[in-house]
């Protein structure tokens, strides 16, 4: 164990940020579900690229602009092997997760969608797996159904049997819920969507950076996430996409890039992927995203697992002792929560909390973390939300732990 | 940041907690809904207004210590107070918070919500102390239509 730590702190000297000091303390970042840091390789492709290889990819015949063209489509085939998707052209870039959802939302639900149709959400999704198809459902006059949770955060098993149906065009799931952190047996959703011919969208934001994803192995139509959660900049995020789907869907946005042939009143469309990516991309952002991807399977999920795992087990015991903290998706039957904790202190806001948690320079999220229909279906207006990742130390744990026993009192409660 | 005893004081803690303002009024003339939907904190605020004086005024709501005490302490400051003068108020509270009137002298009609004061150098929790006065204001607001 103290071999691990030791080398789990050598880590941390990866990442520029985690050096610095917060309210002249050393931080504690334990908002990693929100957005990771990046290591400095990452941010050494990034000024690599604008130092080194600046130019507009796809277009110039000249030597730049065809580096440019390299590194980002080197990126594609990087993500490509990454995800285990079939083919480089089935990886579309995009702005984020959201952007990305957005994209199957405008281009497939609402070219496929028809009216009295059935869109199946769970009640578990972040806003950006739920909104777009809100939109879609009162733009095509479809209806908009919820798969709901078993009582230990799970999925209901009844609901996703009863809930999709031959009515049913589109399932949108979540691969891990953001606020509960526990793994959703995709792979049961998708099968049970196609048997009755629906296509399956899969939010991937906080899973593809802490477990292997496989989108063959889930079988999913769609598959989206962003960088920003996975060491990568700001600004990059992926659709995967079947081809088959891909190609018969009409693109999102318009412009230049994303054409075949151009005349006053008419267009023809680029192949696949160009076909979805208007305009000038995000060639710094990908190369970043690559350069992630390089640092997390250098370093290999089993051990971002075995990281996550072990600090949920260390804090979990602990927190338990409390009598006035509340958890939530603490108590899965089955051997599948990642490094999310959720949780309240008894009679005091989650903004208290993580104010008075920020003094003593632990940063964690409060808030109703983007899915305000999972916080109704809780029951809490606002949590608290703990989330590890590969740098984190027992250390760290130990530090958010002294800090929520000092909350009660800070209130004047205790 | 400041150190925190300057920011949840014993004042600011007991009134985020005093049941006294948290109701609802039997014939409110005016109701507002307030909201930051960043955070989710979330008030109403009721006011009974008659003769250009608010005679009567409460609020319900969730949110974190700091918006509900900010909402108590400006009930008590505007219950029986001319419209015009819970206008000068709330205008008085934004500049404080805004950090552009710093001299106690000036504030010394905020009562005590002066103990607000401190969330000027606080620019995480700026809109959690803000959000009932801007929600009197539009109140208040309804009145002139």
């Amino acid at each position: 164990m103290e071999n691990k730590e030791r080398s789990r702190r050598d880590l941390r000297h990866d990442f520029p940020l985690l050096q610095r000091t917060m309210n002249n303390k050393p931080l504690v970042y334990l908002d990693n579900g929100a957005t990771t840091q990046k290591p400095e390789s990452v941010v050494r492709a990034i000024c690599g690229y604008y130092g080194g290889c600046n130019a507009n990819p796809h277009r110039g015949a000249y030597e730049l602009s065809i580096q440019a063209t390299d590194i980002y489509e080197n990126a594609r085939a990087k993500v490509q092997h990454f995800i285990h998707a079939p083919k480089a052209n089935e990886i579309i870039f995009t702005k984020n997760a959201t952007e990305a959802l957005n994209l199957v939302a405008y281009s497939y639900g609402l070219a496929f969608v028809q009216p009295g149709d059935e869109i199946v959400l769970t009640i578990a999704e972040h806003h950006s797996n739920l909104v777009p198809w809100q939109m879609v459902a009162k733009a095509k006059g479809a209806v908009l159904k919820y798969i709901y949770l078993e009582k230990d955060g799970n999925l209901s098993e009844e609901d996703i049997e009863t809930k999709i149906t031959e009515k049913t065009k589109i399932v949108a799931v979540t691969h891990v819920s953001n606020v509960l952190g526990l793994v959703n047996d995709v792979r049961k959703v998708v099968d049970k969507a196609h048997r009755v011919g629906a296509v399956c969208v899969v939010d991937g934001s906080q899973s593809v950076a802490h477990l292997a994803v496989d989108v063959q192995q889930l079988d999913c139509d769609f598959f989206a996430f962003s960088g920003h959660k996975l060491l990568s900049p700001m600004g990059i995020g992926v659709l995967y996409g079947r081809e088959a789907l891909l190609d018969k869907m009409p693109p999102f946005l318009m412009g230049g890039d994303m054409i075949e042939y151009v005349t006053e009143q008419d267009t023809t469309y680029a192949e696949l992927p160009a076909k979805f990516e208007a305009g000038t991309q995000n060639v710094g952002g990908a190369a970043g995203l690559a350069a992630a991807i390089d640092y997390l399977e250098d370093f290999t999920f089993a051990r971002v697992e075995a990281v996550e795992r072990d600090l949920v087990a260390y804090a979990l015991p602990q927190l338990r002792e409390l009598p006035y903290i509340e958890l939530y998706g603490c108590d899965s039957t089955r051997d599948n929560k990642t490094g999310i904790i959720t949780f309240n202190v008894k009679d005091v806001h989650p903004h208290d909390v993580s104010t008075i948690l920020d003094a003593q320079g632990v940063a964690i999220r409060a808030g109703h973390h983007c899915a305000q229909p999972l916080m109704r279906y809780l029951g809490q207006n606002a949590t608290c939300r703990a989330s590890f990742y590969l740098y984190n130390t027992r250390e760290d744990v130990d530090r958010w732990i002294a800090a929520l026993k000092t909350v009660r009192g800070v209130m004047r409660l205790d | 940041m400041p150190d925190l005893s300057g920011i949840y004081t014993e004042l600011i803690a007991e009134e985020s907690r005093n049941p006294e303002n948290r109701h609802h009024l039997d014939h409110p003339t005016r109701t507002e809904r307030g909201h930051n939907p960043s955070c989710g904190d979330e008030i109403t605020l009721e006011l009974q207004v008659a003769g250009g004086v608010i005679q009567d005024a409460s609020f319900t709501g969730a949110g974190c210590a700091i918006s509900q005490a900010s909402t108590s302490l400006m009930i008590n400051l505007i219950k029986g107070q001319p419209v015009e003068k819970a206008r000068h108020l709330a205008d008085l509270f934004l500049r404080m918070i805004k950090g552009e009137i710093t001299d106690d002298s000036q504030l010394e009609e905020l009562e005590d919500a002066m103990a607000l004061k401190s969330i000027a150098h606080m620019p995480a929790r700026v809109k959690c102390a803000v959000l009932s006065w801007h929600t009197l204001e539009t109140a208040l607001d309804q009145g002139k239509a």
